[in-house]
C-alpha cells in the first residue's frame, strides 16, 4: 500500500519564481489495486510518480508505505523496500549491458533463464539482447521494453510505470496489457501506471485524473471513463 | 616470481603463472623467462634493450604474452619491442606492465612497441597498465606504439590504464599504408588522486579505402588531470571515426583536442567528443534499482571502462 498525504511539490522556475507543480494531493493505492493516473500533459503526473519513487522530495506533506512514513527515505532505500519505477524516457548508458541492468534489478547475478523470462515477457529474445549495451544503439521501442523487463526483475510490491506505452508498437502493446495482468495475478502489489491509453485505462481498478497539479477526478473505471471520453468523439486520443 | 609479482601478472595479463605458447616475461629490467614456438620466434635485440617478435606468415590462432613487471623501487626500464606480423596470420598479443612500488624512488617503464603488420594479417593487441604499492615513489609509464599496416591488414588495439600510474604519456602513431587496411583502437584511461595522463594519437590514412575507428574513454577522479590529442589525416579515399568520451569527477580536469585533416576529396573523417560529469539520470536509474549512490557510480565507471 502506498499513500500520499497532502503532498505538495514546488520548484523555482528560471525567473526565480516559486511554482507549485503538485498541490496538496492525497492519494491511496491499496496492495491489490491497479490505478491509472491520467490527465493532460504538463499536469503533474510524472512528478507524482517521481515523488512516490523518492526522486523528488515533497515540499510539504508525507508519503507512506504500508503505514510507515517514507517521506525522508532515499531513492535506494525505497527501492530496497520494494518500490520499482519504470522511466518514461529510459536512461541510456555507455558500457552497461542489458544483463547488468537485469542483474542489478534482481539483486544478484541474473541467470540466463531468468533473463530469458524477463525479456521474453516483453517480446525480446534474450540471446540477441543480453549482451547488448543499454545505449544509443537500441531503438526507442527496444529500450522501453528493456525498461519494463527490468521492472519485472525487481519482484517489487509497488510498481510505478511512467507512460509505459510510449514508443511501444501495436504488437507489444497487447503484450504490455498481458504483463500488467500477470503482475496483478502474481502477488499482492500496488500498480500505478501513468497513461493516456484507453486500453490501459480499460483495465484499471481506479482512474485518477490529474490536472494543473491537483486531482480533479478519482473513482472506479466505470464512473470515470465515460467522463473522460466525453468530447473526444471524432478523435479517439484523449487530449 | 614472488607473490607480489604473480599478483601483478594476474592483474595485467590475467595469467596464473607461466603462460602456454610463446611468451617473454620481463622483471625489474631483466629477462625472467622466455619461450618461442614453431611459428613465433622471440629473440633479444643486439643494438638496444628489448626483443623482436617474429610471427611466421600464415600463423593462425596463436597468442603471445609479453608482460613486464617492476617490483623494486627506483627501476628505470626502457625497452624496444618490434613485432613482425607475417602475411595472412591471425594472432593475439597480450602486453601490459605492472609496477609495485613500496619505496621512495620513481619506478619507470618506457616501452616502444613497433608493429609491422603484413599483408592481410590480423592482430589483436591487448595492453594493460597498472600500478600499486604504498611507497612515496611515483609510478611512471610511457608507452609508445608505432604501427605500420600493409594492404588488407587489420589491427585491433585494446589498451587500458587501470589505476595507480602517476605519470604517463601514451603515444600512438599509425600509418595505414596499404589499401583496405583497418585499425580499431579502444583506449581507456583511469586517473585518480594527483595523477596526470596524456594520450596522443596520430593516424595517417594513406592507403585507398583504409579505415580507422578510434574510441577513447577517460575517467579522471580527485584532482587528476588528463589530455587527449588526436590527429587524423586522410590522404586517400578513406574513412575514419574518432570518439572521445570523458567523465570528470571531484576536482579533476580533462582537455580534448581533436584534429581531423582531409587531404583527399573522398576522405570521410568524423570526430565526436564529450566531457562531463556522470549524468544525474544514470545515477537515479541505478538507485531506483536499489544501489546506493556510491555503488551506482562504481557501476557506471566499471561499465564505461569495460
Amino acid at each position: 500500500m502506498i499513500e500520499l498525504r497532502n503532498v505538495s511539490y514546488e520548484i523555482t522556475d528560471e525567473k526565480d519564481k516559486a511554482k507549485e507543480i503538485i498541490k496538496n494531493v492525497s492519494l491511496k493505492v491499496d496492495s491489490k489495486q491497479f490505478v491509472v493516473i491520467t490527465g493532460p500533459n504538463g499536469g503533474g503526473k510524472s512528478t507524482l510518480a517521481r515523488l512516490i519513487a523518492g526522486i523528488y522530495k515533497p515540499t510539504s506533506g508525507s508519503v507512506y508505505m504500508n503505514g510507515i512514513d517514507i517521506t525522508d527515505m532515499s531513492i535506494s532505500d525505497r527501492a530496497k523496500a520494494g518500490i520499482a519505477f519504470a522511466f518514461q524516457q529510459p536512461v541510456r548508458f555507455k558500457g552497461i549491458r542489458v544483463k547488468d541492468l537485469l542483474s542489478i534489478a534482481s539483486g544478484g547475478e541474473a541467470s540466463l533463464s531468468q533473463a530469458c523470462e524477463y525479456l521474453s515477457a516483453v517480446g525480446l529474445c534474450a540471446k540477441d539482447y543480453i549482451n547488448r549495451d543499454v545505449d544509443g544503439s537500441l531503438s526507442g521501442g527496444e529500450i522501453k521494453r528493456i525498461e519494463i523487463a527490468t521492472l519485472l526483475a525487481r519482484k517489487c510490491s509497488i510498481a510505478v510505470l511512467d507512460e509505459p506505452e510510449a514508443g511501444i508498437d501495436l504488437w507489444s502493446f497487447s503484450n504490455l496489457i498481458k504483463i500488467f495482468e500477470k503482475m496483478r495475478e502474481e502477488r499482492d502489489r500496488s500498480i500505478i501506471v501513468i497513461s493516456h491509453q484507453e486500453r490501459i485505462l480499460d483495465i484499471a481498478d481506479e482512474i485518477v485524473v490529474v490536472k494543473d497539479g491537483s486531482i480533479v477526478a478519482k473513482g472506479a473505471r466505470e464512473t470515470i471513463m465515460p467522463e473522460l471520453l466525453k468530447g473526444t468523439e471524432g478523435c479517439r486520443y484523449y487530449q | 616470481m614472488d607473490r607480489i609479482e604473480e599478483a601483478l601478472l594476474e592483474e595485467i595479463a590475467q595469467l596464473h603463472g607461466i603462460p602456454e605458447g610463446a611468451y617473454n616475461i620481463r622483471l625489474n629490467g631483466q629477462l625472467e623467462s622466455r619461450s618461442s614456438t614453431a611459428n613465433i620466434d622471440i629473440v633479444s635485440k643486439e643494438d638496444n634493450p628489448g626483443i623482436d617478435i617474429i610471427i611466421k606468415p600464415g600463423t593462425k590462432n596463436e597468442k603471445v604474452h609479453i608482460p613486464v613487471m617492476i617490483s623494486q623501487s627506483g627501476i628505470n626500464d626502457l625497452v624496444y619491442n618490434d613485432f613482425y606480423i607475417g602475411e595472412d596470420s591471425d594472432v593475439v598479443i597480450v602486453a601490459g606492465c605492472g609496477i609495485h612500488n613500496c619505496g621512495e624512488l620513481e619506478s619507470r617503464h618506457d616501452g616502444i612497441h613497433t608493429f609491422h603488420v603484413g599483408k592481410n594479417a590480423r592482430v589483436r593487441y591487448i595492453e594493460k597498465h597498472y600500478g600499486e604499492g604504498d611507497g612515496t615513489g611515483e609510478n611512471t609509464m610511457n608507452p609508445t606504439t608505432v604501427v605500420e599496416m600493409e594492404e588488407g591488414s587489420y589491427m585491433e588495439m585494446d589498451t587500458m590504464q587501470i589505476k595507480g600510474i602517476d605519470n604517463t604519456v601514451r603515444d600512438t602513431k599509425a600509418v595505414l599504408k596499404g589499401a583496405g587496411a583497418k585499425l580499431v583502437v579502444k583506449d581507456k584511461v583511469f586517473t585518480h588522486d594527483r595523477q596526470h595522463a596524456d594520450a596522443v594519437f596520430s593516424v595517417k590514412l594513406n592507403g585507398e579505402n583504409c579505415t580507422c575507428d578510434l574510441t577513447s574513454r577517460a575517467i579522471a577522479k580527485n584532482t587528476s588531470t588528463q589530455t587527449f590529442t588526436a590527429d587524423i589525416e586522410g590522404n586517400a579515399p578513406c574513412a575514419s571515426h574518432t570518439e572521445c568520451d570523458a567523465i570528470i569527477m571531484d576536482d579533476a580536469k580533462i582537455s580534448a583536442t581533436p584534429q581531423i585533416k582531409a587531404n583527399d576529396l573522398d576522405a570521410a573523417l568524423i570526430h565526436e567528443a564529450s566531457i562531463g560529469r556522470i549524468a544525474g539520470e544514470q545515477l537515479i536509474k541505478l538507485m531506483t534499482l536499489g544501489l546506493s549512490q556510491e555503488e551506482a557510480e562504481e557501476q557506471i565507471i566499471a561499465g564505461f571502462l569495460r
